[in-house]
């Protein structure tokens, strides 16, 4: 698997994480492990997007870009383009 | 509002060249019980909801099925991309190519295209959140029949995926449910 996808693949599975303890704390404010565990894998999140966005280029339009006197957030591929393994 | 994230929620795989499989995906694309219903519908409702853990997870939830309806339409994008006309018309896609060649337009697996009379808002939280509740069983066995018409093994992964967050996401509802019901129910003291 190309390191694209390799470093994709895991802020997925930390993004999913974080989606997923975001939607119990809003059921459970008062669940002290969830929160916790919510900002341990927040932190890793915003870890590995700053390393692929250093690379690859804006995840978000106001992300990080390895280039600031190029607009990089319009480069393919899209999502729906990437060939996934 | 909402900010694009250039990613998918969950990697979309299409091994087998299933083409018929995009019409049958085209339910949860455009469909009564569709992600683009459950986007719009908990994105509506939230307004009106009374406690502020509701408006929260309709406004999570209703995001969520936002990057689900975009998952959905990867997967129909990459089954007909680059399939000639005559090969849609035989896996029964003629007559969405005639009207939208292989743009992938939201209609549900007939071809009707999608209509806000699939979803409701009442304004009344107990009723809105029973809707959601239903919803989201009806997508969960939607999707376990999508899985039983395909063979292919990475679709069925990705479809597996989306059948689970709907259980979280009625597991969630209720949870809202309940909150609000014993907040009613504690206002109603003379």
């Amino acid at each position: 698997m190309n390191e694209r996808l390799v470093m994709l693949r895991e802020i997925q599975e930390l993004e999913f994480t974080a989606i997923e303890l975001n939607l119990f704390l809003d059921t459970h404010p008062q669940e002290r492990a969830a929160l916790r565990d919510f900002y341990t894998v927040r932190n890793k999140l915003v870890e590995a997007v700053r390393r692929y966005e250093e690379i690859y280029g804006p995840l978000t339009a106001t992300g990080c870009s390895p280039k600031t006197n190029q607009w990089l957030w319009i480069e393919g591929p899209w999502p729906w383009e990437i060939e996934y393994e | 509002m909402w900010m694009y994230e250039k990613k998918l929620e969950y990697p979309v795989r299409v091994f087998r060249n299933d083409i018929g499989m995009a019409k049958f995906l085209m339910a949860q694309y455009g469909g009564p019980d569709s992600e683009l219903s459950a986007g719009v519908r908990y994105l509506t409702q939230r307004y009106t909801m009374p406690t502020d853990k509701a408006k929260g997870l309709l406004t999570d939830i209703g995001t969520e099925e936002l990057a689900h309806w975009e998952i959905i339409a990867t997967m129909i994008y990459k089954l007909v991309k680059g399939v000639p006309a005559q090969q849609l018309r035989e896996a029964g896609l003629g007559a969405h190519f005639a009207q939208h060649d292989r743009a992938v337009y939201p209609a549900d697996a007939a071809g009707v295209p999608w209509t806000a009379a699939y979803i409701q808002a009442t304004g009344d939280p107990i009723a809105d959140l029973h809707e959601d509740l239903a919803a989201e069983q009806k997508a969960r066995t939607t999707y376990e029949h999508l899985i039983q018409l395909t063979d292919d093994p990475g679709i069925k992964d990705t479809l597996r995926f989306l059948r689970e967050r709907e259980v979280v996401h009625f597991q969630r509802f209720g949870e809202a449910l309940n909150d609000i019901q014993a907040l009613l129910n504690n206002k109603n003291l003379y």
